[in-house]
């Protein structure tokens, strides 16, 4: 059998398209508990479960945010949890038109032999997992699998083993009804230029695509979440016009027409460079077969978090940040947007952290 | 370095995309000594090098008909060969807006320890051979890979083996200015149904763009030439609907949108099949981001062989059915095609001959 036909097939295709409707995307608003434990320090706010459904509240009741928005990938914690006057935020969320997500890898551990390569964990008892979290409303997942550019790297036994770990990780989720997001992310770290990371881009993305379709998975209920190709780090930044050219030549060439929709991660960007980036592509003339949208952690979210710092009175102020932000990559996935959308403080502000790990 | 970016790189590119322009296909002329005998002899006709050539004549000489080509594929023979008057054949076609190309590979030899399966040869020398055929004014290539599906088959080794061949004789034309058509046949022999022959066309294909993307093969620079998917020859028929929706199915999700065109190959179809489910798929409303046209050997040809039965005199109405059926494939790339073209004697005669070498 070439893809998987199973009970949830219909809905798995359907959900996939629904999350890559034009004028929508994501936020990632998966951050484990030490890593939103950084964020909120960075504001001085301290980590305790109340202020991180706070947080979350802010958000996902943001008025007027919800129909820029076609997920959100939660962390299991906060799959559970509800508004302050009760309400689960599941509902929420599906009341607002969004389907709830869920990130269900166990993180990275360091390859054996390698230059500090890593595999991403999980697989253990993931079936059951995903029938609970599909029992509590999850109708996507996300795993996070993390390559590096170096003199040596990222290694054949890198690229292999995280493919193969990313396919066995979705056609486990698409037996049990939820949506797959495959997020290969090459990390920007490095003084490499763009002609580097398209080509490495193009070979993980190779690798990732053989690996789904030997393990059976059905391309049509998946998502990919890959890193926009782009300068490294160290190196000197090129036009949004740039990236957006080579980041989509990346994925005609390796990414099959079945897939619905792309969902960008941000990386370091910052919020301002991660919606122009993705706008640019949105007005590129050539062949797109899929939606080129957005899964934003950091890019939607860093403004929100400086204008709230943890303070009620500012939850006003944070949210209409929010919103600016929902707002500006709704557009960017239309192609109409035209830049420097109210921005707040911190929305030009780089969120590059080197070697991050969440 | 992910893909091919030589001296030859935008004429490649170039090339391949003017072989897909909606409205025009291959001829597939590139029959063997052998197996063009086979078809002459079926019109007794003896099998000497000036009958060879009258019936190319014949063909390239057809009046209207090399606007519906843009390309032939010629046997090496064929390809130093010129018109009664002495007009290069080459020239014929470049003069009609057809660009010549040519068959490289030296035919199947079977796998050790396999049911029957083979792997192509002709990989020894195949970069002279290519500059060779360049300078003869050749602009594309052709290298056809065997599979069929049985109990045990295709097995892993014949998808690896014809996989690793094909793109190996890929990245070899690249660099000698030849765009490469990729052909994995898969037989239509046998009594399995549409769905197997779509399981087995994925991994195929799978397995043949992974090995692309190891050789560095640039996408945008090749063609593919594939089987349809249909049921085995010994199963039940169905409708060109239900194979246009299997084949452009099986080539989302295996198909990269880099690829510019697919030419389809007519195994044993009669030409009136042939034709009619080129049209289906091209009625298709989904997402087909490459052209999808023809390479037709026997399926463009039958009608005229016969017709012809190797006397001058016949010529005329030869070159009539020829260019009836050049138009109606034409027509069926467009999507346009109306059914029973001119139908000549043979145009529905099934062309499958049983595990067909040649």
């Amino acid at each position: 059998m070439s893809a998987y036909r199973g009970k949830y097939a219909d809905e798995l295709i359907a959900n996939a398209a629904y999350i890559g409707t034009p004028g929508k995307g994501i936020l990632a608003a998966d951050e484990s508990t030490g890593t939103i434990g950084k964020r909120l320090s960075s504001i001085n706010v301290e980590n305790v479960e109340s202020n991180r459904r706070a947080l979350r509240e802010l958000l996902f009741t943001t008025p007027g945010a919800l129909q820029y928005l076609s997920g959100v990938i939660l962390f299991e914690e906060t799959l559970y949890q509800k508004t302050a006057a009760g309400k689960p935020f599941v509902d929420v969320l599906k009341e607002g038109g969004v389907l709830p997500g869920i990130k269900v890898d166990k993180g990275t551990v360091e390859l054996a032999g390698t230059n500090g390569e890593t595999t991403t964990q999980g697989l253990d008892g993931l079936a059951q997992r995903c029938q609970q979290y599909y029992n509590a409303g999850a109708r996507f997942a996300k795993w996070r699998a993390v390559l590096k550019i170096g003199p040596n790297e990222p290694s054949q036994l890198a690229i292999n083993e995280n493919a193969n770990g990313l396919a066995r990780y979705a056609i486990i989720c698409q037996e049990n009804g939820l949506v797959p997001i495959v997020e290969p992310e090459i990390l920007v770290d490095g003084s490499h230029d763009i002609n580097k990371c398209a080509d490495v881009t193009e070979r993980v993305l190779a690798a990732c695509y053989k690996a789904l379709n030997d393990h059976h998975v059905l391309l049509e209920g998946t998502l990919l979440k890959p890193n926009m190709v782009t300068p490294g780090s160290d190196s000197p930044k090129v036009a949004p016009e740039v990236i957006a050219e080579y980041t989509v030549r990346a994925l005609q060439r390796t990414m099959p027409a079945a897939v619905p929709a792309v969902v960008f991660l941000s990386g370091g960007q910052s919020e301002e460079e991660a919606t122009r980036n993705l706008n640019a592509m949105n007005k590129l003339k050539t062949k797109k077969p899929w939606t080129l949208s957005f899964s934003f952690g950091r890019a939607l979210q860093q403004s929100t978090l400086k204008a709230w710092a943890g303070k009620e009175e500012n939850i006003p102020k944070a949210q209409a940040a929010f919103l600016a932000r929902c707002k500006a990559n709704s557009e960017a996935t239309l192609g109409i947007y035209k830049g420097g959308g109210a921005l707040s403080e911190g929305a030009s502000e780089s969120l590059h952290v080197k070697d991050y790990k969440y």
